[in-house]
């Protein structure tokens, strides 16, 4: 075992997407010893998802950014196949306990270390709809995730729908990999991301080639549309109904109409994974829609004493955002441990400038892309809201009547977001149709576990993976 | 794809082919096996939805042990899965 190995660690990153490669490599660089933790079989997060024998080997820019990324990780242990289901103080008020289930055996394990990066990514919103769990339904990130990391095409034909700019990347690897793509519908305005352009010409750039390649599988591209409603048989999804929908997004007048597909890839935009901060009490903030994200200062400290957090935990805004953040965590992470705030002060103007840049772009393009509440015109009473619970809306009304007036009390009366994904997937919805902003919600463990773990919780099982 | 070798695995004792490194939801999904188990109430059936263990109705049971998430769960040369 080297030094590198020893426990506590000076810092442990929960999440190796960009930003926490990015941070794990600049502490690790500056001699500090490094934990990078991440559930996932490889490195990489979503974006720089790649298969596990990728042939022949991957080009363009995700995988240039990975290389560049894995050779900057210096002397970094990274732990993978490590899911985090809760971080606490250490037992001494001293540092952080970082508890992980491993393995199919979910074997538990404690990693200790001085300080904490939490760059856990974000997931896709999506909204309720009638027919959205039938099989053949999946979140737009998903059936991007089964392409890249597994290579599998979803379905034969499928339909793109929801909001925002991720929507035609994920059509255009579709039609790509041979996939019929029957659609591509936004709820918003098609050219919503055009004023943009102004902003980021390099990113308009790509969202026109993301546009010609479609154009080239001749996939229809439409605006001011959405999937209301998802129908099946048995076998699962056969069609959707496609409405056009006004500003608020409520359906107008006759505007329906019907698309044959086997898979519907739905998604929202994304939402930061908050579990673990929220667990460490770290103050949240908003974003430019009002949605939570963790608060931090300009060196991505948050107002927990040695936590710190970087990439789509801190707001959604892509890769580059994401790895300039972890720069910056790294950074920040190194002159607290060497007790230099001055070297983290003068930190690279250059790298504070693209940062407040690609933060700039990332919020016009949410303002761009917000949600908009005629999606609650949508349900039916028998539609369900919550997945796990199976709570249908029908019940969350009557929650209401009875006066449960906001999102705490319904949960309490009718149940949503009480299953295993503990509201992961119908927080947002719920809260909205209680008439609050999307709020996050308490969440005690980050990943539900046994009994057993939780009784073992104190007994720190000794690094012993070498 | 090719080159790596590939291996089976079974589900309700029909063999199903995998590439190494695919997880045991995206073997079956690619087999045209989309749901591996129902829900409580309803006996709605489930498979991929979130496809990176955040909305846990991907669940499934492997020689034995129930409650895995076969988005995150790599499959294995004579992993056998049983449906419900
Ligand atoms: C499903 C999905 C697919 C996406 N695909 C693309 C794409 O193809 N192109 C694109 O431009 N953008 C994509 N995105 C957007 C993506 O979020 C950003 O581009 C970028 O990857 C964010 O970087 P990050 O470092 O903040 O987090 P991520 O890249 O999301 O990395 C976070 C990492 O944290 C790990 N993690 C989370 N919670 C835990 C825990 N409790 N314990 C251990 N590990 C944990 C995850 O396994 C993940 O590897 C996708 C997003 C999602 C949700
Ligand atoms: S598909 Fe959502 S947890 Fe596996």
């Amino acid at each position: 075992m080297t030094d590198h190995d020893a426990e506590p660690y000076d810092l442990a990153v929960v999440g190796a997407g960009p930003a926490g490669l990015a941070a794990a490599g600049v502490a690790a660089r500056a001699g500090l010893r490094v934990a990078l933790l991440d559930a996932g079989p490889r490195i990489g997060g979503q974006y720089l998802r790649r298969p596990a024998r990728p042939d022949p080997p991957p080009r363009g820019a995700p995988a240039a950014m990975l290389a560049r990324l894995r050779d900057a990780l210096g002397d970094a242990r990274v732990l993978l196949g490590h899911r985090v289901w809760a971080v606490e103080p250490g037992p001494d008020g001293d540092g952080f306990a970082v508890h992980c289930l491993t393995g199919r055996e979910e074997r538990a394990r404690t990693i200790v270390a001085t300080r904490l990066l939490i760059a856990t990514g974000a997931y896709d919103r999506v909204l309720p709809f009638p027919g959205w769990d039938l099989p053949g339904v999946m979140t737009a990130g998903g059936v991007q995730a089964l392409l890249k990391g597994d290579l599998v095409v979803a379905g034969r034909r499928v339909v793109v729908a929801g909001t925002g700019p991720f929507l035609l990347p994920v059509a255009a690897s579709l039609a790509a990999a041979g996939t019929t793509v029957a659609g591509v519908f936004e709820a918003g305005g098609r050219l919503a991301l055009a004023p943009q352009a102004l902003v980021r010409p390099g990113k308009a750039v790509e969202a026109l080639g993301y546009g010609c390649r479609l154009l080239r599988h001749r996939v229809p591209y439409k605006g001011g549309r959405a999937v209301v409603a998802a129908h099946g048989d048995g076998g699962g999804l056969t069609h959707v109904t496609v409405a056009k929908v006004d500003a608020h997004w409520r359906p107008r007048p006759g505007g329906h109409e019907t698309v044959e597909c086997d898979t519907l890839a739905v998604g929202y935009g994304f939402t930061p994974q908050l579990d673990l901060p929220a667990q460490l009490g770290c103050a949240m903030a908003a974003d430019a829609v009002g949605g939570p994200v963790v608060r931090v200062d300009r060196r991505m400290r948050t107002s927990v004493a040695g936590v710190y957090a970087a990439g789509e935990t801190t707001g959604v805004g892509g890769a580059d955002l994401a790895e300039i953040e972890g720069v910056i965590a790294g950074r920040a992470v190194v002159a607290d441990t060497m007790d230099m705030p001055a070297a983290g002060a003068s930190m690279d103007i250059r790298v504070r400038v693209r940062r407040l840049r690609l933060a700039g772009f990332a919020r016009a393009l949410l303002r761009a892309y917000p949600v908009r509440d005629g999606w609650m015109s949508w349900l039916r009473d028998d539609t369900l809201v919550c997945r796990c619970e199976e709570v249908p809306y029908g019940r969350l009304k009557e929650a209401r009547d009875l006066g449960a007036s906001d999102a705490r009390s319904i949960k309490l009366l009718a149940r949503p977001g009480m299953g295993r994904c503990q509201g992961r997937i119908c927080g947002e919805a719920v809260a909205r149709l209680a008439g609050a902003g999307p709020a996050p919600l308490r969440r005690p463990i980050a990943q539900p576990v046994r009994l057993g773990d939780l009784a073992e919780m104190d007994e720190r099982t000794p690094d012993d993976d070498t | 794809m090719s080159g790596a070798q590939g291996f089976e695995i079974l589900v309700d004792g029909r063999p199903v082919p995998v590439e190494p490194g695919q997880t045991l939801g995206a073997a079956l999904h690619a087999a045209g096996i989309r749901t591996w188990r129902t829900t409580r109430f309803g006996g709605r059936p489930r498979g991929l939805f979130c496809g990176i263990g955040v909305c846990f109705d991907c669940l499934i049971t492997v020689n034995g042990t129930a409650n895995l998430r076969a988005c995150l769960t790599e499959a294995h040369p004579g992993d056998e899965v049983t449906t419900s």
